[in-house]
């Protein structure tokens, strides 16, 4: 199977380790990720503003690109961000053709293509593994179950929410906790999962952020969990980097992308993980449940 | 003694809100749902619930509250309002009729490279979107 998606800015920057860890997860089950050979930055936050058009602008074009220079009828996403702001745009310049017009005479000029006229499906990574690969499938690949593990998995916002473009129940969510258990993990759960991480205020203001982390880990923490699994390279980063920045927080709590984990529980080469780039390092306690390095992870059987 | 009166609310500032929103603020019944789940409530000065109902009454203060630029647009307010208020659209444009003034909410010239040290652009590019016109 071959797969198109859409990388985003943070994903070839500082997300990089997602990027380069998804794409050996998914050639391990078969799949080739092949990045869109032509693509900008969505916007990051779809404009909630009714006559802001312009905004929508960056999203479409990477939609027209995906429609009238590929010809596909899918693009995958690994960002939430990025998925969610495809997402929403898509799903307005859908419901309104008057829109979709503006937005595409706008374009006229970028090429010699066609404008895009709305068959795209904008499809974040996460939908792969559970609707068109299975979580059963998954499971019968894992050569080194991550048993003993216990892992809170952290949802956030743009997975879910509005609802109408979430990939699962806004609530309660359980897509990367079912994938987690598929690769043998333990999970903790908590309401907290669905809370935002702080997002953007970690560039203005860190101490907004802190709080919100404070509470994401305190709550996981009490549960048991050992480390916290994401999807978004924002909440890594807020939950990461600004987690060991918090001196509030004695114990740190090291944080995957569940493609590390997919990883790790198939056995696939640590560097290429990019375990090391994480400001917490979760190396430790991988050797801790048994995990050691060896090319390749080996559970110690003695 | 309250007077209950039908003049409407000097501002035309909930019509404004309303039309840039797409949402009717005068649906609001004020059960305070968004309020108890907004994860930023800490950091506001006006609670969500508040702000609709200043707007309702016309009160300019919301304009100038923290709340509005406090929000970060995590959509937990709209996905719980049993009326169906996006409460995440009326605070962008509350933020957008002070950005369409011309004035910044924030100076990009003046972030320092401590502030800046390895944040993720969609980091930076969300929060220049909220807060610069
Ligand atoms: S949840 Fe909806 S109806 Fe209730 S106070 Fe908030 S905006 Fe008003
Ligand atoms: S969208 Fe804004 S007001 Fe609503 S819950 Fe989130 S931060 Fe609070």
């Amino acid at each position: 199977m071959d797969i198109k998606y859409y990388p985003g800015c943070t994903v070839k920057t500082s997300a990089r380790n997602y990027e380069a860890s998804a794409i050996a997860a998914l050639r391990y089950l078969g799949v080739e990720l092949s990045e869109l050979e032509q693509w900008n930055c969505c916007g990051v936050v779809h404009t909630l503003s009714t006559d802001d058009l312009m905004k929508q602008l960056a999203p479409i074009r990477v939609l027209k690109h995906v429609e009238q220079c590929e010809e596909r009828e899918e693009v995958v996403t690994l960002c939430d961000m990025c998925y969610n702001t495809l997402s929403q745009a898509n799903r307005l310049v859908k419901d309104d053709p008057a829109k979709l017009k503006t937005v595409n005479t706008f374009m006229e000029c970028d090429d010699s293509h066609g404008g895009y006229t709305g068959t795209v499906r904008v499809v974040h990574l996460l939908q792969v593994l559970r609707d068109t690969i299975g979580f059963q499938a998954i499971k019968k690949k894992v050569k080194y179950p991550l048993r003993g593990m216990k892992v809170f998995p952290y949802y956030g916002c743009m997975l879910l929410r509005p609802g109408e473009v979430g990939i699962d129940t806004p609530e309660d969510p359980t897509i990367i906790g079912d994938l987690m258990r598929a690769l043998g993990a333990e999970v903790i759960d908590d309401p907290v999962k669905i809370e935002c991480c702080g997002s953007h205020h970690t560039v203005g203001d860190r101490s907004i952020v802190f709080e919100r982390i404070e509470r994401i880990i305190g709550r996981a923490r009490s549960k048991g969990a050992e480390a916290v699994v994401l999807s978004c390279p924002l909440c890594r980063f807020n939950l990461d980097t600004r987690q060991q920045e918090d001196r509030t927080i004695e114990l740190p709590l090291p944080v995957f992308y569940y493609t590390q984990l997919m990883g790790v529980a198939f056995g696939l080469d640590e560097a290429v993980l990019g375990l090391n780039e994480h400001r917490i390092d979760p190396r430790p306690l991988l050797r801790e449940i048994g995990y050691q390095k060896k090319g390749e992870y080996g559970r110690i059987t003695t | 003694m309250i007077k209950i009166t039908t003049r409407r609310p000097a501002s035309d500032l909930v019509e404004r809100v309303a039309e840039l929103s797409g949402q009717s603020i005068f649906a609001c019944y004020q059960c305070g749902t968004c309020s108890s789940g907004c994860p930023f409530i800490e950091a506001m000065d006006l609670h969500p619930h508040m702000v609709l109902r200043h707007l309702m009454f016309g009160m300019e203060d919301v304009l100038t509250s923290k709340t509005i630029w406090v929000c970060a647009s995590c959509f937990m307010c709209a996905e719980r309002c049993p009326r169906d208020i996006d409460m995440a659209r009326i605070m962008e444009a509350l933020r957008q009729v002070n950005l369409r003034e011309n004035v910044d909410h924030i100076k990009i010239s003046h972030m320092t490279e401590a502030e800046l040290e390895g944040v993720p652009q969609i980091a930076l590019v969300a929060h220049f979107r909220k807060n610069t016109g």
